[in-house]
């Protein structure tokens, strides 16, 4: 066969798998709760900084705005934190011990540390019980901690096994820096008086050109691990939340130019919209990733090939010596037709190579073995 | 510690694929029952590890071409948790709950954990699950109660080939070490201390890649990268303190 020849000259790229059975385990967590978790963390962090801004510089307005908005995300946050527990009645056990291994110890301590100084700083701001100055103080102690808060997150689902999170540790902190400041600058443009918006509005679009900047960056370097952020259900997320962001961006700055109330209503809630759609898409390509086996094996398995015959040794789980590449190259080439949905064919000719394999007829493809479109 | 680290070698090529281990496993450790349910992909109707499966028995069927014939070579395989060296699952647990006992294997508190959730993704082997209906993780105790006994653990006593060997790591290395030398196509998987998760508690012998049993190729534990990406957030964080002072600065009334 020609083509066997010709494909066994370049290995290809093939991989192989129990059944098509995912190796990892797809994170447990509820996706609308976990992104609206970070959505809402990174909104109420980065409302707490404009808050402290707009304090700094007189703009009560904006201050008003942004506190209480702080104040409330953070109050959501807490509540979709500790409801997607599995045993929400035991959150106590988060502050037992802390753990600078764990990023979600880590962020449990700095949100409870931010949310008594953001609610000492709100209960100042609505009503005269607390002391002005004792609120003052809170807000910006509130506003040092924020920047962490913000990007504490982008750690935490980056410290996991999952490849499209893994793999983007890099970049997943500025990532979610960025979208907290678009998603709080629009909040504050859309509810604060025209005249002080303007800060609000430089760190909204500020923030949406810096994530897509990073997330343009991120793709690219990813290669195959970045399929997820573009398929499915995430990719249709991400998608929307580039354009919605993009528009948003588009209006505030065109409220810069010449205040209008309009605008920044609907450009700052844009932001919003497009910043938590964000966060959305990138916990369901997280899931993606990890119920694929592809995303797991292939990019470990390049590395030990790469690895191979670079002369570091053996890869590292696995001790004996790997006759496997040449083998590879035969036995792929028996099957080749492209796949159009990956997950669904994939499965269907794990079913097939098992039926075939049963009734004992020739074939020369190891069951479990996938191709990728070439 | 005043036991030796203990371990598991699951040698592989003596495994017959009788799940007494499975049965075992469930027995001792009073796993619910997780329904049964045909897969219809081999003699496997388990799938894989769970937060009810803590042994699990891999069936592959592999067609091997010998004199112009085509017959099935069975592969077989009782997967455990691998009590990693540098276990990532005890690395993230936000609560304490995940800890290293001092036979050097890796356990879950029960009456701690709060089902945060977090040692699910982080786990390079996707071996430790939550329990539905109880909210909490489990995965293998290498039978921390027995070991506490002086007994071993119940997989290990109920294996019929000893596939399943259990004892001092240092010495299931040096037993693995002879016997990968005499079993064809033979591999250690989980041997070597200086691999991405320093070496597993609990590592096999294999007759094929390790993919090909559902086992990552090269697992690394994720707070390796840990350092750096702290270090990356602090960079963003300091970028964000910047954009916002920069904006008031910048911004006229």
């Amino acid at each position: 066969m020609k083509s066997s020849r010709e494909r066994a000259m370049v290995p290809p790229a093939d991989f192989r798998s129990y059944y098509g059975r995912p190796v990892l385990k797809a994170p447990v967590w509820n996706a609308q709760e976990i992104g609206g978790y970070f959505f809402l963390g990174g909104l109420a962090g980065g409302s707490a900084l404009l808050a402290a801004g707009a304090d700094l510089t007189g703009r009560t307005g904006l201050r008003r705005a942004t506190r209480l908005i702080a104040a409330g995300a953070t109050g959501l946050s807490y509540a979709a934190l500790i409801h997607d527990l599995g045993r929400p009645s035991r959150f106590i056990h988060m502050l037992r011990v802390i753990k600078p291994t764990s990023p979600m110890s880590v962020g449990t301590w700095l949100l409870s540390g931010f949310g008594s100084m953001i609610a000492l700083t709100a209960a100042g701001e609505a009503s005269a019980v607390v002391p002005p100055r004792l609120s003052r103080a809170a807000g910006l102690g509130a506003g040092l901690l924020a920047p962490a808060l913000v990007t504490y997150t982008g750690v935490l689902i980056a410290d996991t096994a999952v490849p499209v999170w893994h793999e983007a540790h890099r970049e997943m902190p500025y990532i979610f820096g960025a979208s907290a400041l678009a998603a709080a600058g629009g909040l504050a443009a859309a509810t604060s008086p025209t005249a002080e918006a303007a800060p609000a509005r430089a760190i909204g679009v500020l923030g949406v050109v810096a994530e897509q900047a990073v997330e343009h960056t991120l793709r690219r370097r990813l290669g195959i691990v970045a399929e997820p952020l573009t398929q499915g259900r995430a990719g249709r997320f991400i998608t929307a939340a580039r354009w919605t962001s993009r528009a948003g961006a588009a209006l505030l700055a065109a409220s810069a130019v010449r205040r209008s109330r309009t605008l920044d209503v609907a450009g700052g809630l844009a932001l919003a919209a497009g910043s938590l759609l964000m966060r959305l898409g990138y916990v369901h390509a997280g899931t993606a990733s990890a119920q694929d086996p592809r995303y797991t094996v292939e990019p470990q398995r390049n590395n030990g090939l790469d690895v191979a015959a670079g002369g570091r040794g053996a890869l590292g789980g696995v001790q004996a010596a790997q006759a496997g590449l040449d083998a590879r190259g035969s036995d792929a080439a028996v099957r080749d037709h492209p796949r159009q949905a990956p997950d669904r064919v994939e499965r269907a000719e794990d079913r097939d190579a098992v039926a075939r394999h049963r009734a004992g007829q020739e074939h020369g493809a190891a069951q479990g073995r996938h191709q990728r479109p070439a | 510690m005043t036991s030796p680290r203990m371990g598991f070698f699951t040698d592989t090529s003596v495994c017959i694929g009788c799940k007494a281990c499975e049965v075992a496993c469930k027995e001792w450790n009073a796993i619910p029952d997780d329904g049964q349910s045909l897969l219809g992909m081999s003699y496997d109707n388990t799938g894989g590890l769970g937060a009810d499966t803590w042994r699990h028995v891999a069936f592959i069927e592999k067609p091997v071409t010998a004199d112009g014939r085509t017959e099935l070579r069975w592969l077989m395989s009782s997967d455990v948790c691998k009590h990693c060296t540098h276990a990532a699952c005890l690395d993230v647990c936000p609560t304490g709950a995940l800890v290293r006992t001092e036979f050097g294997t890796v356990v879950v508190q029960e009456d701690i954990c709060n089902g945060c959730g977090y040692c699910v993704p982080a786990c390079p082997y996707g071996v430790i699950d939550q329990r539905k209906d109880d909210g909490r993780v489990w995965k293998c105790t290498m039978c921390y109660d027995r070991q506490l006994g002086g007994q071993e653990p119940a997989c290990a006593m109920a294996c019929p080939t000893k596939s399943i060997q259990f004892g001092p790591l240092d010495e299931l290395r040096e037993r693995a070490a002879e016997r990968v030398a005499e079993v064809p196509d033979a591999r250690l998987y989980g041997a070597d201390p200086d691999d991405g998760v320093g070496g597993a508690g609990a590592f096999f012998l294999l007759l094929d890649e390790p993919e090909v049993y559902g086992l990552p190729p090269d697992p690394v534990v994720t707070t390796r990268d840990l350092p750096r990406m702290w270090r990356h957030a602090a960079i963003a964080a300091a970028g964000v303190a910047v954009a916002v002072v920069g904006s008031f600065l910048g911004s006229r009334r």
